[in-house]
């Protein structure tokens, strides 16, 4: 038996800071993967997240803020994974593995030259968000405030351009600098994510609320907005849940978190392919009358009328509507109803 | 002061000359093809017209200024070949035109009445005010064209300039392209088009120019599509690959890994 209840648990201070740091990571993480799922650069995170491991080390070496240290050097290899993916080919993703493993690599060997056990870096590796300090805290909140403001803010310049870089440049845009901005921001969004959920699962909560909110939207600024709140549900509610359960058994916050994200996309992608399956069934056909007067003999056969509610699916087709039924589309003509 | 004025104008990509000793100058008001085989160099002559590509020599003024100084950029109407499903995350068909209004929008203002009007305006002209709030991807290959040329038409330019509207789109959307581009020539807006056959649009266009192997062979009236393609001009006819654009060479199995100073 626990000696204090869940309550009085999350009235402690440092599960408040936890909850802060939760908050924000939650808001900005989704922000900026949505304009790197629109981009088809939804591994990028992870990408920049393996390279701040040896921003991470470097500062456990030095003993500096591990924070600022990753701050720096993610956003070095953010910069320079979004000028390969420019001025290179297509095949530029293998450019940017080499540097993924690189970081890992790198992180890895300076933590262990520096003497430091790598059970630290496992905290950054995985995150431990109820160990984060007050100073943290603070940086955590500064800069994901930042995040949320420039991709919320110059959304239509940022749209923009990852919709379609060219026509964005002709219409005098600075398709570089809004690139390198978002590539910025991937980088300072992964630090802040890193305390949360840990560098190596930062992907996922850049990602995933981003994947879950476009089974069921239809617009870009929905899906933004839906995957922060998605983002806010999964960070907070996973914290929550793990604190929870943190009575019976050592569960990470971190893990917890996307697991809990994941499993928001695994209830709503049945949504998603149910509503674009009967979107794609009801779409229009094209307002084209066949040629000569085909008489279908279904009312004989069936004994039925079609109308609204028939069970049968009705398609709009120009003037008029065709019941879809076993193969045939009938449109009421008079006492019959005709093929089309 | 012409909307577009290329003198001498050559084009390289990765130091191999593309286009040679181009002279074009379209008048305001004019509605001209660029036309000619799959390789001739229309779709690189329009990219070059419109700074996407940069001129390994020659004079490029638009609308009378020097290229380097130009800024005016809510004057120029780009629609770009269709990009397939591209975009990741779904985007509805107002987003999508109510972009082309970037033009004229400054840095962190809300949309004002105006752009909302010239949005939906852009919509209307193009046919499709009741499909703006559906999946840009929902939509037919022609019926996304006209969402396009509706971006162009939200930043109100007075120099369309467009890459093949009419590719791999099916007839009957073909012809309300058509209508669209009518209601633009009418309202006296200057058109540029890349086209490999005109179709429903060819009523419209007052000169076409033929290019052949990165030159200009014809400039002049406009020409039926067989004369086009008549072996004086181009390639006999090939039939329609569209494979338009540098031959693409390099297809070994090793992953292909390009220093970051490498241009493409």
């Amino acid at each position: 038996m626990s000696t204090i209840g869940f309550w009085e648990l999350l009235s402690l201070d440092f599960m408040q800071r936890a909850l802060l740091a939760a908050v924000f990571t939650g808001l900005a993480a989704p922000a900026v993967g949505t304009y790197l799922v629109q981009r088809r650069l939804s591994l990028m995170g992870d990408g920049i997240g393996h390279v701040a491991v040896t921003g991470v080390a470097l500062g456990l070496i030095t003993g500096t803020s591990p924070t600022w240290t990753a701050v720096v050097v993610a956003t070095l290899g953010a910069i320079a994974i979004e000028l390969i993916r420019s001025r290179g080919h297509t095949n530029g993703d293998v450019a940017l593995a080499l540097m993924f493993y690189g970081g890992l690599a790198g992180g890895v060997l300076l933590t262990g030259l520096g003497n430091q056990s790598t059970s630290l870096l496992q905290t950054y590796l995985f995150g431990s968000i109820t160990t984060i300090s007050p100073t943290d805290v603070w940086v955590t909140i500064a800069l994901a405030a930042v995040v949320i403001a420039v991709c919320v803010g110059l959304s239509p310049q940022l749209f923009a351009v990852s919709h379609d870089p060219e026509f964005a440049q002709v219409a005098g845009l600075r398709v570089t600098a809004y690139n390198l901005a978002i590539a910025v921001l991937a980088a300072v969004s992964v630090t802040v994510a890193m305390r949360t959920v840990g560098l190596l699962l930062v992907s996922a909560l850049m990602v995933v609320p981003v994947a879950t909110s476009q089974q069921l939207t239809r617009s870009f600024r929905t899906t933004l907005v839906a995957a922060m709140l998605l983002g806010i549900a999964a960070s907070v509610g996973g914290l929550l849940l793990a604190a929870y359960a943190s009575f019976s058994a050592n569960v990470a916050p971190g893990p917890t978190i996307v697991l809990l994200s994941l499993a928001g996309f695994a209830a709503a992608w049945p949504l998603g392919v149910w509503l674009r399956s009967r979107q794609r069934l009801r779409a229009p056909f094209a307002p084209i009358v066949p040629e000569g007067h085909d008489m279908a003999d279904h009312d004989v056969a069936h004994g039925h009328v079609h109308g609204e509610d028939c069970g049968h699916l009705a398609v709009e087709h120009g003037d008029h509507v065709d019941y879809v039924h076993d193969g045939h589309r009938h449109a009421p003509h008079g006492e019959h109803y005709d093929e089309h | 002061m012409h909307p577009v004025q290329l003198t001498a104008g050559s084009v390289a990509i990765g130091g191999r000359p593309v286009l040679r000793g181009i002279d074009l100058t379209v008048e305001t008001g004019e509605f001209v093809a660029l036309m000619g085989a799959n390789g001739s160099g229309k779709t690189t002559l329009v990219r070059a017209l419109t700074g996407l590509l940069p001129l390994a020599s020659g004079e490029l003024r638009l609308f009378g200024t020097p290229f380097a100084e130009y800024d005016a950029w809510s004057r120029i109407g780009f629609v770009p070949q269709r990009p397939g499903a591209s975009s990741g995350v779904p985007t509805s068909v107002w987003e999508v035109v109510a972009s082309g209004r970037l033009t004229r929008r400054r840095l962190l203002r809300p949309l004002s009445r105006a752009d909302r009007a010239a949005i939906d305006h852009a919509l209307e002209v193009v046919g499709l005010p009741d499909r703006r709030h559906e999946r840009v991807t929902s939509l037919s290959g022609g019926q996304q064209q006209r969402v396009l040329i509706a971006r162009a038409l939200a930043g109100e330019p007075d120099l369309f300039v467009l890459d093949e509207p009419t590719a791999g789109v099916d007839l009957p959307s073909q012809q309300a392209l058509a209508d669209a581009l009518g209601r633009l020539k009418a309202a006296g807006a200057t058109v540029v088009l890349v086209a490999h056959e005109l179709g429903p649009l060819a009523p419209l266009v007052d000169r076409a120019v033929v290019m052949r192997d990165g030159r200009i062979t014809y400039d002049g009236p406009p020409l039926a599509d067989h004369e086009v393609h008549d072996p004086s001009y181009g390639d006999p006819h090939t039939h329609h690959h569209h494979t338009d654009g540098a031959p693409t060479a390099r297809h070994d199995h090793a992953p292909h890994l390009d220093l970051p100073v490498d241009r493409r």
